[in-house]
């Protein structure tokens, strides 16, 4: 190992390290993303390395490093981000992209690749036109996209520094400590128009200045790794994919505005993203690149990971500080000074997002004008969005600002599976809305956004089809932000507790006419009344609901209606005496009990036992199709009810 | 059990600004906060035991009571949600006989929900123990329960 005495040596070590990654004539990336760890991708890896042990290639990086070459290696890498065809793996460098991969397809991997120089048709993704897709970028779900953030995930191995390197990794740092003065980097960062990423779009330029200009010591940078949004995994596979980015990024931002310490907060549910970031700050020190007396100029900068303890509240600035410093992460109550001047240890703090981060080493590389000419005017970059939901390709995507919803959802995304209807696209978490299909043309900026009700968000953006229940998804988010409110502010703590009991009664029944006013003015009482962004946003998902869904709500509240057939309280399976073919299935799977009926004859639901798991409708042959969901619910009158018993 | 806790206590003596991690280390070794451990942290780091429990209840993450064996999370975030986490959850408490949030009386199970572990794109998720299951369907529950008696 070498250690980085001078800015100027970063070349050298770059080139040191694609050199010897040049050696290794193959490799295969096996992804260690979460999503592909599950799936079982580390058999794959390990079975790989397995196999080419046997042939007696040396697969040992060091051995690379020393100048000896090698036919294939096998290396594990981030996120690629798509998850849901994992487990995956990338072959280099023609860059042969298979989805699906079992343990058990090694063999055929190996010989394909070192043997005959083919490909392993039967894993090689399908495109929707019917073609296969030989690398990533002939893959539908990745053509459309523009990969900044993203680039290094799935395609570097984050376990190893010397990876990152290869790639222009830690060029950004050497070159301002060559080249910049901290204003100068605040002024790239400015011009960029790199706007933050964690949600509120704030001009991070904007936010580094203030950071520059405070005058109190020490200062810290801290980073915000909470991801709070329920249903959002970028700053997860960011911090697992390519965390040297973050700490590169963390690092320019401390030499900007004189920082010395800082702070990764990573989210309770994240072991994986905080074993590589202490892996990753490790190998930072050994080399030079973090800790005392960076590339030997003599400035020091430490960063310590801090892990959160499940409050979604503690993604806002001042909770988060708050609770490293190990309090209740409560929202400091306005009038407030900016975290830039009192932060944590009421000290000056500059607090990004990872995303926001993570850009900066490439902003500083290729210029403001690079980054600026990307994206949209008001909105410059890409953005990052988790798509999930009832979406054909779920999965990481980034892609430049001002591209339209419907790009996303139906090219990239490849639309709604199983012949289903496109309903509504969710963004920005419990603080966002749902838009419906009318709106799907609007642009992904920060501005655009915010004029139809929903936000651009830190990232998270769930496809919905037309069996979700759109009262039921309001009554869900007020569930969540009920329970996460830090219950100092009144109208926040009891306000989302009241709009939940409401969109309770309405799911179960009970809904009166007047509730949807009522609705209206508890939302504006709730944003009115709270101190932080949790409360401010609260009533998001119960206002663009009831703005663009409001038929549904009308359904539940005047005909005790779900139309979506989700709300319990209000639907009741039956079986269609015509279809139904006496298979016994669902009686067999009814956990209840419920069902009666001798083989091949006409099964029947007994309404009073049935508890509308639904498990019928799941378990009849899509050739009988004999069980249905009704909404209204089918009353059941006392006398049928004797018969029954 | 108050050797192990003094033990993660030990570097910690005064120390009030690391009240999140120390709550966590003595959660990982004993695998919840008791009141005797309650109160041997606050003596450690000099802060009354009122503020302890303060900031401890405020986390979701802590626990006060003796769980089981077996831990079942199941991923109520909105990407699961939307891909039925709901029934999955209704499942789980039929199967393992105890209700969200609770510990079965032989401290075999226990059943909780999580709300998103960060794998949404194979909704819906459930975490059994350390194992994370993709694209789950209530079918598996049986097997999955069966093999954690071995
Ligand atoms: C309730 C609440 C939760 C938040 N959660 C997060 C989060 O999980 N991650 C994040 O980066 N920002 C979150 N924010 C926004 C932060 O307060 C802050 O604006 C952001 O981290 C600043 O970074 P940026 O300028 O790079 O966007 C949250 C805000 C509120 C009010
Ligand atoms: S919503 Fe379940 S893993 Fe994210």
């Amino acid at each position: 190992m070498q250690k980085i005495n001078s800015p100027s040596e970063m070349v050298e070590m770059r080139d040191l390290c694609q050199a010897a990654f040049a050696r290794q004539k193959v490799r295969f990336l096996v992804c260690a993303g979460t999503g592909c760890i599950a799936g079982g991708s580390m058999e794959v890896y390990a079975e790989l390395k397995r196999l080419i042990g046997e042939r007696g290639i040396n697969v040992d990086v060091e051995l690379l490093f020393e100048g000896q070459e090698s036919d294939a290696g096998a290396a594990k890498s981030g996120c690629h981000g798509f998850c849901q065809m994992g487990p995956l793996v990338r072959v280099e460098p023609k860059g042969t992209f298979y989805t699906k991969v079992k343990a058990s397809d090694v063999p055929d991997i190996i010989t394909a690749t070192l043997d005959e120089d083919t490909v392993v048709e039967r894993l090689l993704f399908k495109n929707p036109d019917g073609n296969k897709a030989l690398a990533e970028h002939d893959v539908s779900f990745y053509s459309r996209q523009t990969r900044i953030v993203l680039a290094g995930c799935g395609t570097i191995e984050p376990e190893d520094i010397r990876n990152y390197f290869a790639v222009d990794g830690y060029q950004a740092l050497a070159d301002i400590f060559q080249n910049h003065s901290p204003e100068q980097v605040i002024d790239i960062v400015t011009k960029s128009g790199l706007r933050g990423r964690g949600g509120g779009g704030f001009p991070a330029g904007r936010k580094w200045k203030a950071g520059l200009d405070a005058k109190a010591t020490p200062k810290y940078v801290v980073c915000n790794g909470d991801e709070g949004d329920p249903g959002a995994f970028m700053d997860r596979s960011v911090l697992e994919g390519n965390p040297q980015a973050v700490l590169e990024g963390m690092t320019i931002a401390a030499y900007s505005i004189g920082a010395r310490y800082g702070v990764i907060y990573v989210r309770a549910e994240y072991p994986l993203a905080v074993v590589r970031l202490l892996k990753a700050i490790e190998q930072a020190k050994e080399y030079g690149v973090l800790g005392e007396n960076i590339m030997g100029t003599g400035f020091d900068f430490d960063i310590e990971v801090f892990q959160g303890a499940g409050a979604f509240v503690c993604g806002e600035s001042t909770a988060l500080t708050l609770s490293i410093e190990g309090k209740r992460g409560m929202p400091r109550v306005a009038p407030r000074p900016r975290t830039t001047e009192v932060g944590l240890y009421d000290k000056p703090t500059l607090l990004n997002n990872v995303k926001t981060f993570a850009y900066i080493p490439d902003i500083i590389r290729r210029g403001a004008d690079w980054f600026k000419a990307i994206g949209t005017e008001s909105s410059s970059g890409t953005a990052v969005f988790a798509l999930t939901g009832h979406i054909a390709n779920s999965g990481l995507i980034e892609v430049p600002m001002g591209i339209k919803l419907r790009e996303i959802i139906f090219d990239i995304g490849g639309g709604i599976p199983k012949g289903g209807k496109f309903k509504a696209v969710q963004t920005g978490g419990p603080s966002g809305g749902c838009l419906p299909e009318s709106l799907l043309d609007t642009p992904i900026d920060y501005d655009s956004l915010d004029e139809a009700g929903s936000i651009m968000g830190s990232g998270g953006m769930v496809i919905m089809n037309e069996k979700t229940c759109m009262v039921d998804v309001a009554k869900y988010f007020l569930q969540f932000t009920e329970e996460e409110s830090c219950g100092q502010c009144v109208p926040c703590r009891l306000g989302t507790k009241q709009l939940l009991e409401i969109l309770k009664d309405i799911c179960k029944g009970r809904g009166k006419p007047e509730d949807m006013d009522l609705l209206v003015e508890l939302s504006h009482s709730v944003h009115g009344g709270s101190v932080c962004g949790l409360g401010q946003t609260a009533a998001n998902p119960v206002l663009t609901t009831l703005r663009y869904f409001k038929s549904e709500y009308e359904a539940h509240i005047n005909d005790k209606c779900c139309p979506a057939g989700v709300c319990k309280d209000l639907i009741s399976f039956r079986i269609d005496e015509d279809k139904c073919k006496g298979c016994t299935l669902c009686a067999r799977a009814c956990p209840v009990s419920a069902i009666s009926g001798e083989k091949k004859e006409v099964h029947t639901i007994d309404q009073t036992l049935c508890i509308q798991c639904g498990i019928c409708l799941d378990k009849c042959p899509k050739k009988f199709s004999a069980v249905e969901c009704v909404s209204p619910k089918i009353i059941v009158t006392p006398k049928e009810k004797m018969e029954v018993s | 059990m108050e050797e192990r806790l003094s033990k993660v206590l030990a570097p910690y003596k005064g120390k009030h600004n690391a009240l999140i991690p120390i709550l966590q280390e003595v959660q990982a070794e004993l695998g919840y906060l008791s009141d005797e451990a309650m109160m041997e942290i606050a003596k450690t780091i000099g802060l009354p035991e009122s503020q302890v429990y303060g900031v401890a209840t405020f986390y979701a993450q802590f626990y006060f009571s003796r769980r089981g064996k077996n831990q079942t999370k199941v991923c109520t975030g909105t990407a699961c949600h939307v891909k039925g986490a709901a029934r999955v959850l209704d499942a789980f408490e039929r199967e393992l006989g105890i209700a969200c949030g609770t510990t079965s009386e032989d401290y075999e199970h226990s059943l909780e929900t999580v709300a998103c572990v960060g794998s949404c794109a194979l909704a819906p998720v459930v975490v059994v123990n350390e194992e994370v299951y993709g694209q789950f369907k209530s079918s598996k529950i049986s097997k999955i329960i069966e093999n954690l008696k071995e």
